[in-house]
């Protein structure tokens, strides 16, 4: 159960996908104009996530090596699909307002990232936790960018209007080059926040052979 | 001791000249078009000029001084990004407005890249499209005289007439800076007779404009025309201290000549093609971002060395 609890922290903060990996790019930059839309995108990825982490770790001994990648699209594409009609279903408002971006999550690298580094090398259990550390990882990061963009570029929060009526909104940021603004904001100052903790000897450590490629991930300086 | 005879390491030649007496220089050389803009449009202008330069050196000063570096507000740089910057403005811009463009000028596009020498892209500039994007009707509604109306950029665009004399002086509507072309050709020849611009980036950025709007323009070689469009919006602020700017301009000759003609072309294309009359501020912070591949491709060949660069 430890090592549950650990992938949860470790999707989270330790290799959070939006601001640790940089990994999803695409949707976090496009969908994020409203908090609502980023926290949509990040639950849908997350659902999508957990459910094709845990069918590729039951998998993982029947897939042969040589064809895993198209095993893996195949899984998380069957979801997508039923993800997608669901929300066409349920919640219209949101299925249009994600639009193109849903079916996108089929080839977001987080997936497959995930599928092929954890997944299909771990057992069921740590593989779904993995799958909800992870997708909550990236739910916290799109809602945070998403709320920044919204109360800065529409004055509101969730729909609501919470800046006093004189504010005047700054509408560059729910346009495209305000995501890149606010992610850039919003990643240095989570890499203040982490550089002080390891200065005060909180030492925010990865353990070696954690998973990822040592290009994206500066934790343990494994890669340089 | 004689200064002639001081031994020491290189350089050996030395000059006065400083960046703080550049910038100085280029403010003095602003002063004829802030002073008329202030005329013409009268407190609201001032207040704009004050605010916004104000604004720029503070967030320097502040910024310098929490990140512990070294206060480099001496160098006048961030009073001309500021002064520049005001002079972008419409006269009506209220006060937050201009402290929000002399933060963003100063913190995202000059420090965040490690300040003056590091900017990507000319901060004042970046500034006012930051504004523009972000607040489109305060940014192009334009007072001139207790009218709103439009400015001849526009007007051209329109297809109507307009008066080619005012737009010389400066009886127009428009930026605080951009209205007179007299006053700016008078800053322009003051700093090409001081040696801080020369003439090939701006020749070369009106010279391929001109050549575009005749081409391009749908009325031939119509003088009238041609010359609304060089004295109209922005062009002449911008050709002649904007892209000129050493930070975000080439260095190599060849490059500038390059860079000019691709101001030329981008701003003749925003302009008739584009969705609004004026183009010079985007193509000019479009045409930073193209600096480094134009050093890239001009970069001399050292004397002596052959074949390959």
């Amino acid at each position: 159960m430890n090592k549950c609890l650990e992938r949860l922290f470790n999707g989270l903060i330790k290799e959070n996908p939006t601001f640790v990996l940089m990994l999803g790019m695409c949707p976090t930059l496009a969908v994020t104009t409203s908090a609502i839309n980023g926290l949509g995108m990040g639950l849908t990825t997350t659902v999508v996530l957990v459910m094709s982490n845990m069918l590729i770790s039951m998998l993982r001994k029947i897939i042969p090596d040589s064809v895993r990648m198209p095993a893996f699209i195949v899984v998380v594409a069957s979801f997508v699909t039923m993800v997608q009609f669901l929300l066409e279903g349920f919640i219209p408002s949101l299925y249009d307002s994600l639009g193109l971006y849903i079916p996108l999550i089929v080839v977001n690298c987080i997936i497959l990232g995930r599928a092929e580094s954890y997944a299909s090398k771990n057992p069921v259990l740590p593989s779904i936790f993995d799958g909800i550390g992870m997708g909550l990882g990236f739910t916290v990061g799109l809602t945070s960018i998403g709320i920044v963009r919204e109360i800065l570029g529409a004055g509101q929060a969730f729909g609501k209007q919470i800046m006093p009526a004189s504010f005047e909104p700054i509408t560059i940021f729910i346009l495209a080059p305000g995501a890149f603004f606010v992610l850039a904001g919003l990643t240095a100052i989570q890499n203040k926040v982490k550089l002080e903790a390891a200065k005060k000897g909180k030492k925010v450590e990865t353990k070696a052979g954690c998973g990822e490629g040592c290009g994206n991930c500066t934790n343990c300086g494994g890669g340089k | 001791m004689n200064e002639n005879y001081n031994i020491s390491s290189s350089p050996h030649i030395r000059s006065k000249v400083t960046t703080g007496s550049i910038m100085l220089y280029v403010i003095i050389a602003l002063l004829p078009a802030t002073i008329f803009g202030v005329y013409t449009f009268g407190v609201p202008a001032l207040l704009v000029v004050l605010i916004t330069t104000a604004s720029a050196v503070i967030t320097e000063y502040l910024y310098q001084k929490l990140m512990k570096k070294k206060v480099t507000i001496g160098d006048f740089s961030a009073a001309l990004t500021g002064l520049l910057l005001a002079l972008n403005l419409p006269a009506e811009a209220p006060w937050w407005m201009c402290v929000l463009g002399s933060v963003f000028a100063i913190l995202i596009v000059k420090q965040v890249f490690g300040g003056l020498g590091q900017n990507f892209m000319n901060p004042a500039l970046g500034a006012r499209c930051f504004l523009l994007i972000s607040f489109t009707g305060r940014m192009t509604t334009f007072v001139y005289d207790g009218v709103t109306g439009a400015t001849p950029l526009a007007l051209l665009k329109a297809g109507e007439s307009v008066n080619l004399m005012d737009m010389l002086i400066g009886n127009e509507a428009g930026t605080i800076g951009e209205t007179s072309v007299i006053a700016i050709l008078v800053g322009a020849l003051f700093l090409i007779a001081m040696g801080i611009i020369d003439l090939r980036i701006p020749g070369t950025y009106l010279a391929s404009f001109v050549v575009f709007i005749v081409v391009f323009g749908g009325h031939g070689f119509d003088l009238t025309y041609v010359t609304a469009h060089l004295c109209g919006g922005g062009l002449m602020l911008g050709a002649w201290f904007m892209a000129t700017d050493y930070v975000t301009s080439p260095i190599t000759k060849t490059g500038q000549i390059v860079y000019g003609i691709c101001l030329g072309v981008l701003t003749g294309l925003f302009r008739l093609f584009g969705g609004s009359a004026e183009g010079v501020s985007y193509a000019i912070i479009f045409s930073n971002l193209l600096v480094p591949l134009i050093e890239k491709m001009t970069l001399p060949r050292p004397f002596g060395k052959g074949g390959e660069r």
